[in-house]
């Protein structure tokens, strides 16, 4: 339980920073937040009610007479309530409320995309290693790295311009407007039918893990008890799985927190294009609209995303490895 | 002739031909676009009048976009602005990573903790996420130069993660032992005796964040970041998305910028895949390799006649 422990800890001095961040970056902004702002929304032909001019005030914690850090306190608390403040964008929404309705279908298409892309990657990187040497693995090595360098963005475009343009598939949103499905059934058909291209999107920006499963394995099949498993006679299949994934395996969950936060990126943008009603949708919306609750809500609530994830991760890594659980004995002891 | 085909650089060049098309690549749309007055006549933010969205072919070899600008200009003189981000920002980037992963990992200890802790929180708050409200936060539109610095200010940590282990493995061995018992100072134990070790791991790191840097400023640009009058491939890619360019058809708005940084990430991914095989001798094992398969079939197919 130490390990445990010790990773929850990590990620509340994550989650502290993400909110120091939020209080701090606009107080190191040069000029008072709060005009500056009330005056572009001014401008924007919002209407500016006291009630705004409030959150406002309450975002920032911008209040001259109490000192910073209770003012940064004030905020945490508010934060720990749920009163994010409200959205200019969405105006009558809180944003909280906002960033609720928009992070399932975020979390979906990210997750399910991390799902197959693991797979996947980790199945093409077991394969390629070994082969090494292969044409198979040159072009696959090099042709994932080369996918995953390019933007999500131009992915996304071309992708959408040849199978969503042509008519194959939807051109946006996540399910059909105004229908209204009979069955289940029908409704999970609609909403794969309109996710599937965005997730091919965000599935080819991951084809870079092929590398780091590749490179592990490689390091895996040098090692004597593979070569026992050959002079065993063992067949190839299980030496390849059995022994070799096994361990190869570790690192590449252990590292998945840096894929986690690539692949969210890569979605955020995605939706942008595909016009998918995810959290990359109201960002956009509210970058346009210079609403500053909203991008802070965003910014902590994609955080809170990173770190379960994350979590999900290091429990995995417990199960996997054994190392881990005999240190939290010693720990105990 | 053929002593330039068998000198030594021609030589190095034919044995590895991904660092060959690579470097093609990257010159292509280095020449291209920092010689962009030789191959266009038009200045990018020129509008033809009466030339709107007309296709390509004709005076515009890649037709107009929907103000009637030339693309074929605007691709070459925005790739301009694209690589100097991609450099800058990708130099920012390495310059901190080097200072906080070096120095942390041969200092060690309290100092180490407390910059090992920053990184890792900086690399699980999304980085996209946070690139985006700094640039917001920035009023007066957002120059390429202050991109650079918010590219190079938050992506820095997943490369100092690298060159910290790096220096961690590194400090321990028997060399610096010796050097540090010659008495050699701090600051040159780090720079003559660890540092060239790590070096084609620092080119590899540099080229990879370049082409994180270029694509990034691509992205922030795509989403409505940016000045959008400066003419960058971020920017003509904006252009394209909101004037529903795609959805009518109009392809040639956005094949330029998505050629270049398609051409420019793939050059870039395969040079730094020649810089991994030519520092690492394990990597260069493996063509010896696909030459052992190839003798193996060879024979294999020999020896099927023979039956």
């Amino acid at each position: 339980m130490k390990y445990i422990s010790k990773r929850l800890g990590f990620y509340l001095v994550a989650f502290f920073a993400a909110v120091a961040l939020n209080f701090f970056l606009p107080r190191l902004m040069p000029g008072n937040p709060v005009q500056m702002y009330l005056a572009e929304m001014s401008q924007s032909g919002g209407k500016i009610d006291p009630q705004v001019i409030a959150s406002v005030e309450q975002m920032f914690g911008y209040d001259g007479s109490v000192p910073l850090i209770q003012s940064f306190f004030h905020y945490v608390v508010n934060i720990f309530k749920g009163d994010w403040g409200v959205s200019f964008a969405y105006y009558p929404q809180t944003v909280l409320g906002a960033v609720q309705r928009a992070m399932g279908w975020t979390i979906f298409l990210m997750g399910t995309s991390l799902i197959i892309g693991f797979i996947v990657n980790n199945l093409l990187g077991i394969l390629v290693a070994w082969k090494r040497g292969s044409r198979l693995d040159t072009t696959l090595t090099v042709g994932g790295q080369i996918l995953a360098n390019i933007p999500s963005a131009i992915t996304a475009l071309l992708l959408s311009f040849w199978l969503c343009y042509s008519g194959v598939f939807p051109l946006g949103y996540a399910v059909t407007p105004l229908y209204q499905p009979p069955t289940v059934w029908a409704f999970i058909k609609d909403v794969l039918y309109h996710a599937a291209v965005p997730l091919l999107a965000i599935f080819s920006t991951s084809l870079g893990g092929i590398m780091g499963m590749r490179a592990n394995m490689i390091n895996q099949l040098g090692d004597d008890y593979i070569v026992m498993g050959i002079a065993k006679g063992l067949p190839e299949h299980k030496i390849m799985f059995g022994y070799g994934a096994r361990n190869a395996l570790l690192p590449v969950v252990t590292s998945l927190a840096m894929q986690i936060g690539f692949m969210l990126g890569g979605s955020l943008i995605i939706e942008q294009v595909f016009n998918y009603p995810g959290l990359g949708k109201i960002m956009v919306n509210a970058i346009n609209r210079r609403d500053y609750p909203l991008m802070q809500g965003i910014l902590l609530m994609t955080t809170i995303i990173m770190l379960s994830a994350n979590f999900l991760a290091d429990i995995s890594v417990l199960i996997l490895d054994p190392r881990t659980r005999t240190q939290s004995m010693k720990g105990k002891k | 002739m053929k002593k330039i085909w068998n000198s030594t650089p021609v030589r190095f060049l034919r044995s590895s031909p991904r660092l060959t098309i690579g470097i093609c690549l990257v010159l292509v749309v280095l020449f291209m676009t920092l010689a962009a007055p030789l191959f266009t006549s038009y200045d990018p933010n020129f509008r033809s009048a009466g030339e709107y969205h007309s296709a390509p072919g004709g005076t515009h070899f890649l037709g107009t976009t929907q103000l009637g600008k030339d693309v074929w200009s605007q691709v070459l003189y925005g790739g301009q602005k694209s690589l100097m981000v991609g450099i800058l920002a990708g130099a920012l980037t390495i310059i901190l990573s080097m200072f906080f992963g070096i120095s942390s990992g041969y200092i060690g200890g309290a100092y180490d903790s407390i910059v090992s802790t920053l990184t890792n929180v900086l690399m699980v708050i999304p980085n996209i996420v946070l690139l985006l409200i700094v640039s917001s936060m920035v009023d007066g539109g957002v120059s390429p130069l202050v991109i650079c610095l918010i590219i190079g200010l938050t992506s820095w940590p997943w490369n100092a993660r690298v060159l910290r282990a790096q220096t961690m493995s590194i400090r321990n061995r028997e060399f610096v032992y010796s050097a540090e018992t010659l008495g050699e100072s701090k600051i040159r134990i780090l720079f003559v005796e660890i540092m060239p070790n790590m070096l084609s791991m620092i080119t590899s790191a540099f080229v990879g964040t370049m082409i994180y840097a270029i694509m990034a400023h691509a992205t922030l640009e795509f989403i409505g970041f940016g000045d959008p009058l400066s003419v960058t491939w971020g920017t003509m890619l904006y252009n394209a998305q909101n004037t529903g360019a795609l959805q009518s058809g109009i392809w040639w708005e956005i094949i330029g910028p998505v050629m270049g940084l398609v051409m420019l990430g793939t050059g870039l991914t395969l040079i730094n895949f020649s810089i991994d095989e030519i520092s690492n001798p394990k990597l260069r094992a493996q063509r010896i390799m696909r030459d052992y398969y190839k003798a193996k079939k060879r024979q294999q197919r020999k020896v099927g006649k023979a039956v």
